[in-house]
């Protein structure tokens, strides 16, 4: 696969960026001509990402987020949101739905929603050192379009 | 994100306007649980309407909302949820036990 488009931005881990990480990500996701419902999909995991960044990574601080997007030319979109704030211990553990070690304002569906709305999904992680989410999700050619 | 409410025969409505993510979610929570605690409803009413955009941190508004209103012995029902909203809430089961309705789609 070839990449034929690229994005990289870095954001500090403030919640106020959580809505401008997902309208970067659906900006950049545009060129591919994606459904509304694939751009609503594309904004929720790239959101559900970043807030986890922002929530659990840097919990009393405020730290680096990178958000980075390919464009494959077989019409995959690749978002990768990496931080380098305290890692997950028990990565099977957090991806299970409704598991949150967050308060009552979380609802632990995070993972949950990246994996069922994008095609695939990975996550590395390592404790203090940070956690790397990879995310692809091949968007559906339309008739009548042209790359 | 704006709230407003109505309160009017017993039953609490909130109009949510905006974007419902976590930046905005615990300012929402806030006021709802304010709102109920005042009013004492016997019914709410999320009004989702006006949301354009929602992620899990609103699956976690609306089940505050629904343990507070069940404390009370009151109902909490969900309207006018935009697809993309509604499929947030399916990952969730919310469906399940709490009411949706589209009313002015």
């Amino acid at each position: 696969m070839k990449t034929v488009n690229y994005i990289k931005i870095e954001i500090p881990s403030k919640s106020t960026n959580e809505g401008l990480a997902r309208s970067i990500a659906a900006c950049f996701a545009a060129q591919l001509d994606p459904t509304l419902e694939e751009i609503g999909d594309i904004k929720t995991a790239v959101s559900e990402a970043v807030t986890n960044s922002i929530v659990h990574a840097y919990p009393d601080e405020i730290g680096k987020i990178s958000i980075r997007g390919r464009i494959f030319d077989d019409n995959t979109l690749e978002i990768v949101v990496q931080d380098w704030g305290r890692g997950i211990k028990d990565i099977e553990q957090a991806m299970e739905p409704m598991f949150t070690t967050g308060g009552d304002d979380r609802s632990g569906m995070g993972f949950t929603i990246m994996e069922s709305f994008m095609d695939k999904l990975k996550v590395k992680s390592a404790e203090g050192k940070g956690t790397t989410v990879t995310m692809r999700r091949r968007l559906s050619f339309r008739t009548g379009t042209k790359r | 994100m704006k709230i407003t409410t109505e309160f009017r025969r017993g039953r609490l409505t909130v109009w949510l306007h905006g974007e419902l993510d976590h930046h905005a979610a615990k300012e929402v929570i806030g006021t709802i649980c304010d709102e109920i605690d005042e009013c004492l409803p016997s019914s709410c009413i999320l009004d989702f309407k006006g949301v354009g955009f929602m992620d899990s941190s609103g699956i976690a508004v609306i089940l505050k909302t629904y343990k507070r209103m069940r404390e009370l012995n009151g109902s909490l029902l969900i309207l006018n949820a935009s697809k993309q909203v509604m499929r947030v809430l399916e990952m969730s089961g919310i469906g399940k036990f709490i009411g949706m309705e589209e009313i002015n789609a």
